[in-house]
């Protein structure tokens, strides 16, 4: 029953992440995106890590897909006509090419995890506790850094955004 | 009787418990919007609807004129319109998300009533089981989680329709949900902060907030809004925020945008958004109702069970889980409905905001506040369970 329900959410996961690059109508995408993390979140209660799941649904579906939803809404754009292949310059289509090569390479070469001890794995998804505590100790230095270039990238859209005229306006 | 339902399959027991619960939700929902006219007219100073009836009913002498009086068949009348309208489909509309938008309204509406216990028994030794669909440890997240999607059928809404009102009243809403969902989420850290006691499994369920609350000792029995009146007040205001309510019905606000998001909606498709915000305002006075107000215990002070305790001296019969589950759903609801009863008496006492003021009073004095509160708890908490 589990598995059955996994294998659904890893198909519809995918395929609604498929449908984020395919849309030529970009609320189509932002939707297939926010479905796409709803599938996400799905995975991660089919492995008990139901914390992460609602923190994925909070924090993604719940909010910055809508931000993009209000975003695409506001500039309403209709998609630009694609350009078409034969317009690419060359040195992009053999960087194109040579990107693939590598990446299907390195997956078929060394696609292979080592299959971890599940008991020794901690589970970390699904205790509150566990969680947060790892959050604050292990992870901290992570978390700070995050945190603080979301601040910086706050700080550059107050930047950009403010018209600056004279000095009065800073103040 | 009992015996034929536990022997069902798991998953038709959950579907059963989820019918009840929806059947118990839609009627509500729909008493709601009657309340809500009632008590605007009672404020207002004038009858309000008090027409309609069915002849039958109107042959019983006595009875049947004040059923008349009280307009409890409006809603039936109310009902019935919305279902049997022509559901007309403007032309310049996007079809598949126009549709879609009120069948989103209705998902999390409804979805969030499976992480909130609505009442609690008492097992044979004595202790609380709370009555839930899933007495889940993720409690507050999963309804937060969930709810946070309802900003998507307001989004739809707007932009399906393709006219400027629903447009604005969409971009609006979305801004609003978005802005007040912060302070909400804040206001409700030092609950669990002082619930999540040292030496006790981590949650952020329901169940061991009302837990906290029906404790003995003066501490123990005091209910949240009083240990914590500025997270009360923080969240209930966020609450009138997310649920688009007066005066903060920015969204729908008719004097400036027709009837904003929902402009373009009309029949059936536009009473699920109806049904969809009277849904929100239940979970959400059930939410505020777990955390503030005890949840099932009658009064600060007296928990369930001494109650329970008390009339089983007088009838064995009051020991009865039945009994007692009842009597916990029934003294729940009370003190739902008489939040929503809150609700619209606040919808006739304070004019609605403007727009900015909206946004500042979300930004720059309740994002503040929130943030404030939860610094003080946060030392008073570690000082106090050290």
């Amino acid at each position: 029953m589990s598995d059955l329900l996994f294998n659904i959410f890893a198909v519809f996961t995918l395929a609604t992440a498929a449908g984020v690059v395919l849309y030529r109508n970009a609320v189509n995408a932002a939707l297939c995106l926010m479905l796409s993390l709803v599938g996400v979140a799905g995975l991660f209660v089919g492995l008990d890590a139901y914390l992460l799941a609602f923190l994925v649904l909070l924090v993604y579906a719940g909010a910055i897909v809508a931000l993009f939803l209000f975003i695409v809404m506001l500039l309403d754009t209709r998609g630009d006509p694609r350009p078409t292949l034969h317009k690419l310059p060359i040195v992009a289509r053999i960087l194109a090419i040579g990107l693939v090569v590598a990446g299907v390479a390195s997956f078929l070469t060394r696609g292979q995890l080592p299959s971890p001890n599940i008991a020794n794995v901690p589970a970390l998804g699904a205790n509150l506790k566990l969680y947060a505590y790892q959050l604050f100790t292990t992870y901290l230095l992570p978390v700070q850094i995050l945190g603080f270039l979301l601040l910086i990238a706050m700080l550059g859209v107050i930047v950009l955004s403010k018209k600056f005229e004279g000095l009065e306006d800073i103040k | 009787m009992i015996e034929f339902y536990t022997n069902l399959h798991p998953v038709v027991q959950g579907v059963l418990k989820g019918l009840a619960v929806i059947m118990v939700i839609f009627p509500i929902g729909g008493a709601c919007s009657m309340a809500e006219r009632k008590v605007s007219a009672w404020i207002q100073g004038r009858p309000g609807p008090n027409r309609a009836i069915v002849p039958w009913i109107a042959w019983v002498p006595l009875v049947g004129p004040f059923l008349q009086r009280l307009g409890l068949f409006h809603v039936m009348a109310d009902g019935g319109k919305m279902l049997f309208k022509e559901d007309a489909l403007p032309g310049h509309v996007n079809k598949f998300y126009f549709v879609l938008a009120p069948i989103i309204a209705m998902i999390p509406a409804l979805t969030t009533v499976t992480a909130v216990p609505f009442g609690a028994y008492l097992d044979q030794a004595g202790k609380v089981i709370p009555l839930a669909l899933a007495n889940v440890d993720i409690g507050m997240l999963a309804v937060f989680a969930v709810s946070s999607l309802g900003v998507y059928s307001l989004i739809l809404a707007g932009w399906a329709s393709n006219s400027k009102y629903p447009f604005l009243g969409g971009v609006r809403a979305s801004a609003q949900l978005i802005s007040y969902e912060l302070s909400m989420t804040l206001s409700v850290v030092p609950v669990f902060l002082w619930v999540n006691a040292p030496g006790r499994e981590a949650t952020l369920g329901f169940a061991r907030v009302v837990e906290f609350q029906s404790q003995t000792g003066f501490l123990g029995g005091m209910w949240f809004v009083f240990l914590m009146p500025v997270s009360a007040f923080i969240f209930i205001t966020a609450l009138f925020a997310e649920t688009n309510r007066q005066p903060f019905d920015m969204p729908e606000s008719e004097a400036d945008l027709v009837g904003g998001f929902h402009t373009e909606y009309g029949a059936f498709k536009w009473g699920l958004f109806f049904v969809a915000e009277y849904a929100h305002m239940l979970i959400g006075s059930g939410v505020f109702t777990l955390l503030f107000l005890g949840g099932w215990n009658p009064l600060p002070w007296i928990p369930l069970a001494q109650v329970v305790e008390w009339l089983s001296a007088l009838t064995p019969l009051a020991a009865h889980p039945l009994f007692v589950g009842v009597l916990s759903i029934g003294i729940f609801l009370g003190k739902v409905i008489a939040l929503i009863f809150v609700f619209m008496w606040v919808r006739w006492t304070v004019p609605r905001f403007r727009y900015d003021q909206v946004m500042e009073i979300g930004w720059k004095k309740l994002l503040p506040l929130s943030i404030a509160n939860l610094i003080f708890y946060a030392v008073a908490i570690a000082l106090i369970q050290k």
